[in-house]
């Protein structure tokens, strides 16, 4: 039987939804429009007041929000509270450039839990499950996220944070976690030193279920995973600017339920912002319709996806996102043709002899990129015979230009020795100065 | 027959600075000794290949520290320290259609030479270098060497 956290709205029917999403649009707009500074001049400048939004399909003529607006606006410009009423702050990395700024009330806090105790339902996590969150805790959203979401939908949360791994498959152990949430790299680091501890995690576990997000992984990664560890793999999405991770697949895992209620999404031309046909990959654009602290407005995510409006199996009704095998700017234009490190993952992980670790490296030599993809050598891929290895590189090379249709340069590299990555993993080296 | 099959360790390393130290160390550590010993290079790996008094504990050992490293087996033929003795060994092994895919020899403190040998048939190739009289050492001679 499945699972519902709140029936009435997951299996909402379609026409209710849209009747729904529509009021909340029109008040969300007008919201910002009386609480930001920033939103009113925004409107002023495209020349549109809350009440040319009539209908859903009026979202488009809104301006988009970008990333950098929360750059330019730092620390809290574009917040259309007080401090005063905000419960909490987060703080994204910052990695290229300035760090941004998430402001959340009180009642954000609780339907970000809420966004997340409906995704955690749909993949038969619950009462008397123990979720070990070893995401980061503190500024980063995974953590504490996962957290306020774990134990909301009733779960026992066992808070490890990331690192300290040898500890953490301890605790998995004796206290009998049966749902991960981490990155998908972290959860296949703890498989490796799980093994040189002399445990299992498919025989000597609980574990059944991982929450898995905050970085591209790809369908073939996700079989491996499940392959190796017998548990079942989920996709989580989200990001901070939005709140945090908070949407899941459901048990079907075909395609991320956004909550309709809380947020409506779009899927547009990246180049030309006009929106997509449903079915077609794009980038991914998202209005708040919930939150209080910070809502945005047709905020460009950056990922690249596709919109699935089709009820799902599993009963409901919300729009269903392609899992996201990466952003937008994380394309790697080699030679003109343009690549997604998602696309290379794919090609690898259905490559048997391959193992799960891999990187890529771009240089330009003469004037020429050079794109090398090092994978480790595995045990059962060994042969003592360089031929052999020689023909398993070029089988590698062979596969990956029939997809990316460019020479790669396979190298085949000591076990163990590509880095292993506590949160979100590195995979692409470019060493071009552009 | 079986006892006729020596074990050699063969391990995946890249071609970086102290790499062959590493495993040096390793074994001695683990008081294993390298009777014969080979690099087949290809850019950027190579493929390190011994002989060792105690191929077990060698891998153990080698699979511990992170290598990929596997046991292959071989065939350790004993020859004259003299010119013509390579040639008739492949000479046996060409009339079989047996073939060599590697090897590699070293002179033994007897003033014999030892070929190690690995090829595609190994029982084939036991067969024939017997029927000839050429003499293949056991994982004891080699402990003993």
């Amino acid at each position: 039987m499945i699972e519902y956290w709140n029936p009435l709205i997951e299996r909402m029917p379609l026409e209710e939804l849209n009747k729904l999403q529509e009021e909340k649009l029109k008040s969300i707009v007008r919201y910002v429009y009386e609480h930001s500074d920033f939103y009113r001049k925004r409107f002023e400048e495209a020349g549109i007041r809350p009440e040319d939004i009539k209908t859903l399909a009026d979202v488009t003529k809104l301006p988009f929000t970008y990333k950098k607006d929360l750059r330019d606006t730092y620390p809290t410009g574009m917040f259309c509270v007080p401090n005063e009423q905000l419960a909490r702050f987060h703080v994204s990395s910052g990695t290229t450039g300035k760090p941004t700024v998430v402001g959340y009330t009180k009642n954000d806090i609780h339907e970000w839990a809420t966004s997340l105790a409906r995704a955690m339902t749909s993949i038969g996590v619950g009462r008397g499950d123990i979720i070990q969150v070893s995401y980061g805790y503190g500024l980063f959203t995974g953590g504490l996220g996962l957290h306020y979401g774990a134990e909301e939908v009733g779960s026992t949360v066992l808070p490890t944070s990331s690192g300290n791994t040898e500890k953490q498959i301890e605790l998995m152990k004796d206290l009998g976690t049966t749902t991960m949430a981490c990155t998908p790299s972290y959860f296949l680091f703890m498989t490796e030193v799980a093994k040189s501890m002399g445990i299992s995690l498919k025989d000597d576990t609980k574990l059944k279920i991982g929450i898995f997000g905050a970085e591209p992984w790809s369908q073939q990664m996700r079989a491996r995973i499940e392959e190796i560890t017998g548990i079942k793999a989920y996709d989580v999405f989200g990001t901070s600017e939005l709140s945090g991770p908070l949407f899941t697949e459901c048990t079907y895992q075909d395609g991320i339920h956004i909550w309709a209620d809380q947020f409506l999404i779009e899927v547009i031309d990246p180049k030309t912002g006009e929106p997509l046909p449903d079915g077609e990959r794009g980038e991914l654009v998202i209005t708040t319709l919930a939150k209080e602290a910070l809502p945005l407005i047709r905020y460009r995510v950056g990922d690249n996806t596709v919109l699935n409006k089709e009820p799902c199996r599993c009963g409901r009704t919300h729009p269903r996102i392609m899992r996201i095998l990466g952003r937008v700017d994380d394309m790697l234009i080699i030679r003109g043709i343009n690549v997604f490190p998602g696309q290379i993952e794919s090609v690898l992980m259905n490559i048997p002899e391959v193992g799960e670790h891999f990187q890529i490296i771009v240089d330009r030599v003469n004037e020429l990129d050079v794109m090398t993809v090092q994978i480790e050598m595995t045990d059962a891929a060994f042969s003592d015979k360089v031929n052999d290895i020689i023909k398993l590189e070029e089988k590698v090379a062979s596969a990956l230009h029939k997809v990316l249709n460019l020479a790669v340069k396979v190298e085949l590299v000591d076990h163990g020795s590509l880095p292993r990555s506590m949160g979100k993993s590195k995979k692409v080296i470019d060493n071009r100065k552009l | 027959m079986e006892n006729k099959i020596i074990k050699q360790i063969s391990l995946f390393s890249e071609n970086k600075p102290g790499r062959l130290a590493n495993i040096a160390d390793k074994f001695r550590d683990a008081g294993v000794n390298i009777r014969a010993f080979t690099i087949a290079e290809a850019g950027d790996f190579g493929i390190i290949r011994m002989v060792v008094d105690k191929p077990d504990l060698a891998h153990e050992v080698l699979h511990e520290t992170g290598f990929t490293v596997s046991e292959t087996n071989v065939l350790g033929v004993e020859m004259e320290d003299v010119p013509g003795g390579l040639a008739k060994i492949a000479d046996v092994l060409g009339k079989e259609n047996i073939n060599i895919d590697y090897a590699y020899a070293f002179v033994t403190k007897t003033e014999k030479a030892l070929l190690i040998l690995r090829v595609n048939d190994i029982r084939s190739a036991i067969n024939a270098l017997e029927r000839n009289s050429i003499k293949l050492v056991d994982m004891r001679d080699i402990e003993d060497i």
